[in-house]
């Protein structure tokens, strides 16, 4: 294991102990503070339960990640295109932004019932902008040199799309599907929280209300390791991807 | 082959060059030199569609043209090829955009990789290579073109003097083997004076032709020869006083 992963690793466990160390010292109860082995403990031992719950958010964050795929490479490339059309919908998919999940999450529920439907766009919703926005400025960073060198060979936009726009934002489009997976669960959750029947939202709102905050905790445990997968996984698929940089 | 009569161009009030002509016979070797800001990639911008033109008239093979950019190949300083293709798929690049047939593309180009000592580094990435080997990839992508016309835009000035003057040898069998007519921008007195059938010798903006010769000999000419030096002061002397003004 390397140095840096080593130093990662004791900062973890330090702070890990020394909130087992209050918890204890302290006499905190369960129910306004577990620690950390308790936690543990619930995330392993009542797996099975915690699990269907894990497995709802997931999909509803993969199929989000999905359609917000879609929806960023069809968009940024329409308004890389035509800056005309950038320039009517960008206020738009700011505003998308500005107003906060939370004030149209039960809008969504309304509209798309208790199921995953509302869970999807919602977690879409807060995927596809960073995504779009990077994808956006990577073809809008294309060097002037390269262009005018396909200009001069006569390619049209489709095929400098896909000979040289493209592989050229596929950093950018990266950096943003990073930033994307690491917020999904944030959308997909929050819709969980105003209405579901199934989900770690879901099971956090139940168990808070029974004060059992050590499930509360165990299903951020489980949301923390799904975040994370994402992220090491999609940093795996760049660097099998991007092999031309170091 | 190429005339170019009372072409203009300017930004704004600025005017980069006008009335500007230009004569290239068939399968000759033109280079343009001048002082740096003086309007010659400009020209090449102009020559080629990159920008438009503010009048004059752009001739090819007799008929008038609003540009050439269907009927040459341009080559820069910067080799441009794509980071995320090997070396052979940078030369097929041009064939990928026309859409012609592959095989027969990639069969021409291995040739060209053979002819230009790149062979065996076909599958290499442009990372991997050295800069002249680089811009040797990049002249097998210009010769792909298929097109009667280069346009030669400082393509040797980022190379070392070594890698360099092996290159220029490579210029000259451009137009020599590959029939190809030449218009080469250089700030080297040297090689323009080694590779050129005529030197144009270029002032400050607005452009124009301060002075031409045509040059005879065997390429690559030495630069040592009593009359070339003669020309390389004189000319030199030239370019020292239009930056002096």
């Amino acid at each position: 294991m390397r140095r840096s992963n080593l130093i990662a690793l004791a900062a973890i466990l330090v702070i890990l102990a020394s909130w087992e160390m209050v918890c204890s010292g302290l006499h905190i109860p369960d129910f306004i503070l577990p620690p950390p082995s308790r936690i543990i403990a619930v995330a392993v031992f009542q797996a099975k339960t915690i699990l269907p719950h894990a497995v709802t958010t997931a999909l509803e964050v993969l199929i989000g990640i999905l359609i917000s795929l879609m929806v960023a490479v069809v968009l940024s490339i329409v308004m890389f295109a035509h800056p005309s059309v950038e320039k009517t919908i960008a206020p738009f998919l700011v505003a998308s932004q500005a107003v906060p999940v939370f004030a149209i999450a039960p809008l969504l529920v309304v509209w798309l019932g208790y199921g995953i439907a509302s869970k999807v766009l919602m977690a879409a919703v807060i995927i596809f902008f960073p995504i779009t926005v990077n994808l956006l400025e990577g073809f809008k960073s294309c060097n002037q040199e390269f262009r005018v060198l396909f200009q001069l060979m006569g390619a049209g936009f489709w095929k400098t799309m896909r000979l040289l726009y493209w592989p050229w934002a596929l950093p950018h489009f990266f950096s943003g599907l990073k930033v994307g997976v690491s917020v999904a669960t944030i959308g997909a959750v929050i819709g969980e929280w105003v209405g579901a029947q199934q989900g770690l939202g879901y099971l956090m709102i139940q168990a808070n209300a029974r004060l059992n905050v050590d499930v509360v905790f165990a299903a951020i445990v489980w949301l923390s390791i799904m975040g994370l997968s994402l992220w090491i996984f999609v940093g795996f698929l760049e660097r099998r991807v991007i092999t031309w940089k170091s | 082959m190429l005339t170019v009569s009372r072409l203009s161009k300017c930004f704004g009030e600025l005017f980069i060059f006008k009335n500007f002509d230009l004569e290239l016979p068939k399968n000759g070797f033109t280079v343009l030199i001048g002082p740096s800001g003086c309007g010659k990639s400009t020209l090449f911008n102009v020559l080629s569609g990159v920008v438009n033109n503010d009048g004059g008239e752009i001739k090819w093979c007799g008929e008038s043209v609003a540009h050439l950019g269907g009927t040459s190949a341009y080559m820069q300083q910067n080799d441009l090829l794509l980071p995320w293709f090997s070396l052979i798929d940078n030369a097929l690049l041009p064939a990928k955009i026309s859409g012609e047939n592959i095989d027969n593309a990639r069969m021409k180009a291995r040739s060209l990789f053979k002819r230009l000592d790149l062979e065996g580094f076909e599958t290499y990435s442009p990372a991997e290579i050295s800069g002249g080997m680089r811009q040797r990839c990049a002249l097998v992508r210009t010769l792909m073109f298929e097109r009667e016309l280069v346009l030669l835009d400082e393509p040797l000035s980022a190379l070392d003097a070594i890698t360099r003057s092996s290159l220029q040898s490579l210029l000259v069998m451009l137009q020599i083997e590959f029939h190809k007519t030449i218009l080469m921008i250089t700030h080297d007195i040297e090689e323009a004076l080694m590779l050129a059938d005529e030197v144009l010798v270029l002032s400050r903006r607005p452009m124009r032709i301060l002075d031409r010769f045509s040059l005879r000999g065997a390429k690559l000419r030495r630069i040592d020869d009593p009359d070339l030096i003669k020309i390389k002061k004189y000319v030199l002397n030239l370019l020292q006083e239009e930056l002096d003004i």
